[in-house]
């Protein structure tokens, strides 16, 4: 239970750290990059919506400024007498239009009192009053003159610019309507996506071009804005004095060279809108290039849509990743303090059977020496028996039976004892010479016990004139009897038979060692000899036999393979190395 | 001096060591039967001293003594009496010790209980053939 939360606390860290790691870089880089994005994109729109505005800014000043200096010039070159003329009114209006196009809709002229004394155009206004109309006094009142957009008596949309003489002391206008349509598209065909729409306003907020869109602020806004922003330009109608020259005005001032573009956001109905304003007519009018932010920065929506898809997607990638990565590594650490456990485990059995097995050791030295006292007393008392006054005694011959099975006995005890001592000797990797067939015979004998146990039948074919092997008798012991051992489990408890031969091939001696048992499943040979691998159940096999018996014998130069096949039993092969040499070495030593 | 080829007559003289005084009695007494005339000595001290007075024609030597290791003795017979076999008898499982005496000059070696006649057979086969001369 401990253990399960260890190892679940361990998980949640380590998906924790995973997380921030991955996340802490992305969302920096992410966040500054973006940023960095958003304000140079954002500026370029402005600085570009800016230049536009300008520029329809001079446009339309420039339009305005051009149609002052048309009527101008007419006003200049002939004097009220002339211009009073209808006839010649008209043949200049002609001339005009036909220089200018169908921009001057008429012409008309107006006395000091505001009366109209000539007029050539498409309407009869001949000899109608304007000294009651809005315009009339300001007009009267400046050299240059252009008004708003007003209805006037056509009822029509239109503005008009006059021009203000003076001839023998009389002050006269002339003035000109100018088309509402070509004015208007002068603004119109500003419209960039699909929301932006360019439009002129007066102080009073009134419009002075058509919008495309109706703009979503109301009037206030505007006039506000035209508070907050005092036009930096001279009006254009203002600061001449005309009485100063030769009787000709001079000309109207040119519109500013300076930009006087200004930005305003703000947000209506839910949506951000930018407002790029400029003041036109020397402040008096204003043009409004209206558009929502999520149209002007559609590119920039769009991939900030994306940069956060891809965020997202990758966000969750990296969760899914941290959490399956930890419980993974987590399942390996689990794994490998399993196996330290069971190892640890199998050191303190490796060290309890070290010291039974010194005890062992100890205990069959002390019973040699009291065994060899009692056989050799047996043997006295044979010795003695032999003695001829003895030799007549009815009992003699159960005396000789009774000392005889005394040697037997002991003879059985020496077995015991050896088996003992000789299995409980520290293993020893120094090489010595080996006969195979002894060692074989050994390890079988100290296995018979448990081959019997599991009703299983051990046959040897020993081969003959086999090779001197050098290697650790210990070792080689340990392999056998690994071996064996597997063999005699892997038949189970039904009973079984193994064979174990002996014979040479080429400069090597070979053991096989065969069983009827199982046999071992084709998907677990290849892990077969991987230290920890055991099918036998938990606490029953450390897995590490086999791996054991494959690095001493892979040390000591030789090989161990096998051919299983399931239901008909295992045979294991193991190739120890017999130099020829080194036999006729021995041969030689053996002849001396 | 006798002739080298053949078998010297009277018992074999033997130096019978080991701690255990119960073994050394009935080796003793079993092989008196046998024509072997054995001295016995239950320590390694004992032997040595034993060897300084006297000339045998073999030993038998236990390997492990309470004062002395048998090899050590065993190093010593070699030096007092270069030319007497010596039988190393152990008591140890490990025939390893055993053999290691046949390193330092030992004849041969046997492990405890060994059969009587084993022994005998043994000592008559190494038993020095020509006797130096006294002490």
């Amino acid at each position: 239970m401990e253990n399960i939360r260890y190892y679940q606390s361990l998980t949640r860290k380590m998906v924790i750290v995973m997380i921030l790691v991955s996340f802490t870089p992305l969302i920096l880089i992410a966040g500054i990059i973006g940023y960095s994005f958003e304000t140079s994109y954002r500026d370029k729109v402005m600085a570009h919506l800016k230049e536009l505005v300008h520029k329809h800014q001079q446009n339309v000043d420039g339009f305005l400024h051009e149609k002052l200096c048309n009527i101008g010039l007419i006003a200049n070159a002939y004097d009220f007498g002339a211009l009073s003329n209808e006839v010649f009114l008209q043949k200049t209006l002609s001339n005009l239009q036909m220089m200018y196009g169908d921009v001057f809709v008429d012409l008309g002229v107006i006395n000091p009192k505001g009366v109209q004394a000539a007029y050539a155009g498409p309407y009869k206004l001949t000899d109608v009053d304007y000294s009651a109309t809005d315009w009339f006094p300001q007009a009267a009142k400046s050299n240059y003159f252009i008004s708003d957009v007003f209805l006037g008596m056509r009822h029509q949309p239109h503005f008009i610019v006059a021009v203000k003489r003076e001839d023998n002391g009389v002050e006269w206008l002339l003035r000109a309507t100018i088309d509402f349509e070509a004015f208007n598209n002068l603004v119109e065909n500003i419209h960039i996506g699909e929301t932006g729409s360019a439009f002129i306003l007066n102080r009073k907020g009134e419009f002075q071009t058509n919008p495309r869109i109706k703009p979503l602020p109301d009037r206030d806004f505007f006039i506000r804005a035209f508070k907050l922003k005092e036009p930096r330009s001279m009006p254009i109608t203002v600061g001449q004095d005309y009485t100063s020259t030769d009787n000709i005005a001079p000309a109207p001032k040119e519109p500013p060279e300076q930009e006087t573009v200004f930005t305003e956001e703000a947000e209506y109905a839910g949506k951000d809108v930018i407002f790029v304003m400029s003041p036109l007519k020397g402040g008096e009018w204003m043009l409004v290039y209206q558009q929502e932010a999520s149209d002007a920065f559609s590119d920039l929506w769009r991939t900030r849509k994306l940069a956060l898809i891809i965020f997202f997607i990758g966000g969750v990638a990296i969760v899914i990743k941290a959490f399956l990565l930890s419980k993974r590594m987590v399942q390996r650490i689990e794994q490998a303090d399993r196996e330290k456990e069971m190892m640890n485990e199998q050191v303190i059995e490796t060290g309890k059977l070290a010291s039974v097995g010194e005890l062992a050791a100890g205990i069959a030295h002390e019973i040699n020496n009291p065994v060899a006292i009692m056989v050799e007393e047996a043997g006295w008392m044979e010795d003695l028996l032999e003695e001829e006054d003895l030799k007549e005694s009815e009992n003699i011959e159960e005396f000789r039976r009774a000392l005889q099975q005394i040697n037997t006995q002991g003879a059985r005890c020496k077995e015991i004892t050896h088996k003992l001592l000789s299995f409980a000797r520290k293993t020893d990797p120094k090489e010595r010479e080996i006969h195979i067939n002894e060692l074989v015979e050994d390890i079988v004998s100290i296995s018979e016990q448990k081959a019997r146990y599991g009703n299983v039948k051990i046959n040897m074919h020993l081969g003959v004139e086999l090779p001197i092997i050098y290697a650790s008798p210990s070792e080689m012991q340990q392999v056998f009897l690994n071996l064996i051992n597997n063999a005699i489990d892997a038949i189970g408890t039904q009973g079984g038979v193994i064979d174990i031969t002996t014979r040479k091939e080429g400069d090597f001696v070979i053991v096989d060692i065969a069983d009827n048992g199982q046999g071992i499943p084709k998907s677990i040979l290849p892990r077969i000899f991987d230290p920890f691998f055991t099918t036998k159940p938990v606490g029953k096999g450390t897995g590490l036999g086999l791996s054991i018996c494959y690095g001493i014998i892979k040390k000591a130069g030789g090989e161990i393979t096998l051919n299983s096949a399931v239901g008909l039993g295992t045979t294991f092969h193991v190739h120890l190395p017999a130099p020829e040499a080194r036999v006729k070495d021995d041969a030689e030593a053996r002849e001396q | 001096m006798t002739d080298a080829e053949k078998e010297p007559s009277g018992p074999i003289r033997l130096l019978l060591v080991d701690d255990e005084e119960g073994y050394v009695d009935v080796l003793a007494k079993r092989m008196s039967k046998r024509n072997i005339a054995v001295t016995s000595a239950n320590s390694g001290t004992q032997a040595i001293q034993t060897l300084r007075g006297a000339s045998f024609d073999a030993a038998v030597l236990d390997l492990k003594m309470e004062d002395m290791d048998g090899i050590e003795v065993l190093k010593i017979f070699k030096i007092m009496d270069p030319g007497m076999p010596v039988i190393m008898l152990t008591g140890h499982g490990s025939e390893t010790a055993a053999r290691e005496g046949l390193e330092y000059g030992a004849v041969d070696y046997l492990t405890k209980p060994c059969s009587l006649t084993e022994l005998v057979e043994k000592i008559k086969r190494v038993r020095r053939k020509e006797r130096p001369a006294a002490r």
